[in-house]
């Protein structure tokens, strides 16, 4: 059997990504699947910087995983906080309806 | 260090201008008032100072800089001052009438509401005027020549609900840009021939340029005759001389006390100041001088013809104003300067004292200007009847007032000059002293002898002017009295020291002036006392003569009623044109032009774009990620590829 390489690493994490955009493109009802799938994109970019650590010998990339990690922790949080006030302020979560930043 | 007073008396002015301007509100009036005419008593005691040590005692002219001004490649301009016999005498003129005038405005303004702006008006006005007197370039003089302007147009707009006096201040500053102009080719012909915009520069190189010539609108002129006609030109503005007097008349829409200040004793004599200044120029000039002489002259009978029939008071003495402004003129202009001067700082004094004493009448008569509703007001104004009675002596030139001795020695420099023009000057300037002597004590009979012609109620609460605006016209009196015969040294040439320069080879018209015939010396005197028994006979004596008189001299009457039409002309010739083309551009050029493609034009092609582009903003989160990652797809396509 092959052994597992750098490519195979970056195979998994645009596939991840691909699924996460494409999750935002054709989820039309709810907030927190984009918010799900934000969070898939970024798991996936954190694959990429562990595998070119891993690949490259250096340690830098790992401990920044760490901090995209928590970064994207916070991040979350702020966003389920955002929908919980838009339920609250407008009934619902559907993003059919968050339209009102047009021109 | 010597010049540190000299720099105190210009600069306190402006401090306390500053200071009331700023922070009056808050002061109050009271200290407002007290801070600025304070500040201009200290600027005045040290400007005596000053005259002693410059004038009486002999001491050297002072140069010093303050800082330099402007550096630009070779032009340097400091800001300094230049002191010698004539800038002191301006120093006294200027500090004593200015003070005078801050302390009767305490009392004339005391109904006004917005004193500590008028006091910070004026002593803005001192500095300026100041700040031209001691200028040791044409630069600073211009600064404070455009100062003074600015002063004189916010001083006569003081009252700016008044409709005519807005009018009258626009009015004013427009008609002195038009002869600054004059003033400003000056400095750049000063400039381009000297190299420098010093006096002292131009005074050291002006012999040696005297031959030269230089392009001037296509034509070849001679330098310094440009130069001088120039420096007329400009100073034909400020001290209102024909053909741009008509400002003067309409400044009397301001307050009293700032005609007396600014539109009398100082800042109209400005321009007369610069010829003085500038007369190692002019000396070297023929038609110049010829210019001047005649330019002054015509002011000075054509302002006296006018002065005969006006009815507003300080009308009267405005055109008395310009046609005395005429004669330090052609006294410039018969190369005189000294005369010009003695007759400029006698004239500031009796003058001023004139404009206050038609101020304490019109403040006594609630603000009435017109003579006809005036009359028999003696006995309510002794003290103010009194000092008119000195003025007018004074203007009218008979002894031992100081118009006799100013007057005389311009018009027997003019006679003695030996020239034809010299002659014609003698004899202009003898009909306008008639005239002088007749309009001025018209006034006076018209005002206070006879019956009162205004309602009764005025005439019942008419008051003596209170101590506040009287000792300060009595201090002036003192000067109108004594100015003529402190000033006789003026007479002398050597007296002046160099800061006035006369050729008195080639211009012998003022060293002869003492032995002129005894007919000429008199001639003068008899027709002002002629004139003053005519103004008897015809407003006191009989009445009716007046009438009489003005239906007989239909035409005359009217042409001098109407002021000659001056304004009636130029509303014709230059206001109307310059108003209906404004018009054109404002309508045609402006709105349909250069609105309709400018500012209006870009507005509405913005805002069609705008609507044109706006529904690709959907508001849908996930239109805008899908254009984001189309972005990112075709630039990472194009950077590999």
């Amino acid at each position: 059997m092959q052994d597992v390489g750098l490519t195979h690493f970056l195979i998994l994490a645009a596939t991840l990504f691909s699924i996460g955009v494409v999750g935002i493109f054709i989820n039309r009802k709810n907030i927190i699947l984009v918010l799900m799938c934000i969070e898939l994109m970024l798991l996936s970019v954190n694959i990429n910087f562990v595998a070119f650590s891993t690949f490259a010998g250096d340690i830098a990339g790992q401990i920044f995983s760490f901090f995209i990690l928590t970064v994207a922790a916070a991040e979350v949080s702020i966003g389920l906080a955002i929908v919980t006030v838009l339920f609250r302020n407008r009934g619902s979560i559907e993003i059919e309806q968050s339209n009102l930043m047009k021109g | 260090m010597p010049s540190g007073m000299y720099f105190t008396i210009v600069l306190l002015p402006l401090l306390v201008a500053t200071i009331v301007g700023l922070f009056g509100n808050r002061l109050g009036d009271k200290a407002s008032m007290w801070i600025t005419s304070g500040g201009v008593l200290v600027s005045m005691l040290l400007s005596l100072v000053g005259f002693m040590e410059i004038a009486v005692y002999g001491k050297p002219a002072i140069e010093a800089t303050l800082y330099e001004w402007i550096a630009s490649g070779a032009l340097s301009v400091s800001f300094g001052i230049y002191i010698d016999k004539l800038t002191v005498l301006m120093l006294v003129l200027v500090t004593v009438v200015s003070s005078m005038v801050h302390v009767y405005s305490i009392g004339y303004m005391a109904d006004d509401p917005s004193k500590p702006r008028f006091f910070s008006y004026l002593s803005l006005f001192t500095f300026m005027m100041l700040a031209l007197v001691t200028a040791p370039n044409l630069v600073q003089l211009f600064l404070g020549w455009e100062g003074v302007g600015l002063a004189s147009y916010l001083l006569i707009g003081f009252w700016h609900h008044k409709e005519s006096a807005n009018a009258a201040s626009i009015k004013a500053f427009l008609v002195n840009r038009v002869a600054d102009i004059g003033l400003i080719l000056a400095m750049l012909v000063a400039f381009a021939v000297f190299g420098s915009v010093a006096f002292g520069d131009i005074f050291a190189s002006a012999q040696s340029v005297a031959g030269q010539s230089m392009n001037f609108l296509g034509m070849n002129v001679p330098v310094l005759e440009l130069f001088a006609l120039l420096l007329l030109f400009g100073a034909m503005g400020k001290s209102a001389q024909i053909g741009l007097h008509t400002w003067l008349p309409d400044a009397m829409e301001g307050p009293t006390p700032v005609s007396a200040l600014i539109h009398a004793a100082t800042m109209v004599t400005a321009g007369v100041f610069l010829l003085a200044r500038m007369s190692p120029v002019f000396e070297l000039t023929e038609i110049a001088l010829m210019v001047v002489a005649w330019v002054g002259a015509l002011t000075a009978i054509f302002a006296a013809i006018i002065g005969l029939t006006q009815t507003d008071i300080k009308r009267v003495i405005a055109y008395s104003t310009c046609s005395q402004l005429g004669y330090m003129f052609f006294a410039c202009g018969v190369s005189a300067y000294s005369a010009a001067m003695f007759h400029l700082f006698a004239h500031g004094f009796f003058k001023a004292l004139l404009f206050l004493s038609a101020g304490s009448v019109i403040h006594a008569l609630h603000h009435e200007q017109n003579l006809f509703k005036m009359g028999g007001v003696r006995h309510l104004l002794p003290i103010t009847y009194g000092l008119m009675w000195i003025g007018s002596l004074a203007l009218a030139g008979i002894p031992p007032f100081a118009g006799f001795f100013s007057k005389d020695f311009i018009l027997e420099s003019a006679f003695m000059s030996g020239t034809q023009t010299g002659y014609s000057l003698y004899i202009i300037g003898t009909i306008a002293a008639f005239l002088t002597a007749f309009y001025s004590f018209r006034v006076l009979f018209l005002a206070f002898h006879g019956t009162f012609n205004g309602d009764k109620e005025t005439f019942d609460n008419a008051h003596e002017s209170p101590f506040i605006m009287t000792v300060p016209m009595m201090v002036l009196a003192v000067g109108a009295i004594a100015a003529g015969m402190l000033g006789l040294p003026m007479m002398d040439t050597a007296w002046w020291n160099g800061s006035i320069v006369i050729f008195e080879n080639i211009h012998v018209g003022v060293v002869e002036a003492h032995n002129s015939p005894l007919l000429i010396k008199l001639l003068p005197l008899i027709v002002a006392i002629a004139g003053i028994s005519l103004a008897w006979l015809m407003y006191i004596k009989r009445r009716g003569l007046a009438d009489k008189m003005t239906k007989a001299l239909d035409i005359l009457y009217s042409l001098s009623f109407n002021k000659f039409y001056f304004d009636e002309i130029y509303e014709a010739i230059i206001v109307a044109p310059i108003r209906s083309f404004s018009k054109f551009l404002w309508q045609k050029g402006d709105v349909e032009i250069i609105d309709r493609f400018g500012p209006d034009g870009v507005a509405e092609l913005t805002r069609r774009i705008s609507v044109t582009i706006r529904p690709l903003q959907t508001g849908y989160v996930y239109h805008y990620a899908f254009v984001i990652i189309l972005g990112m797809l075709a630039l990472i396509t194009w950077l590999m590829v």
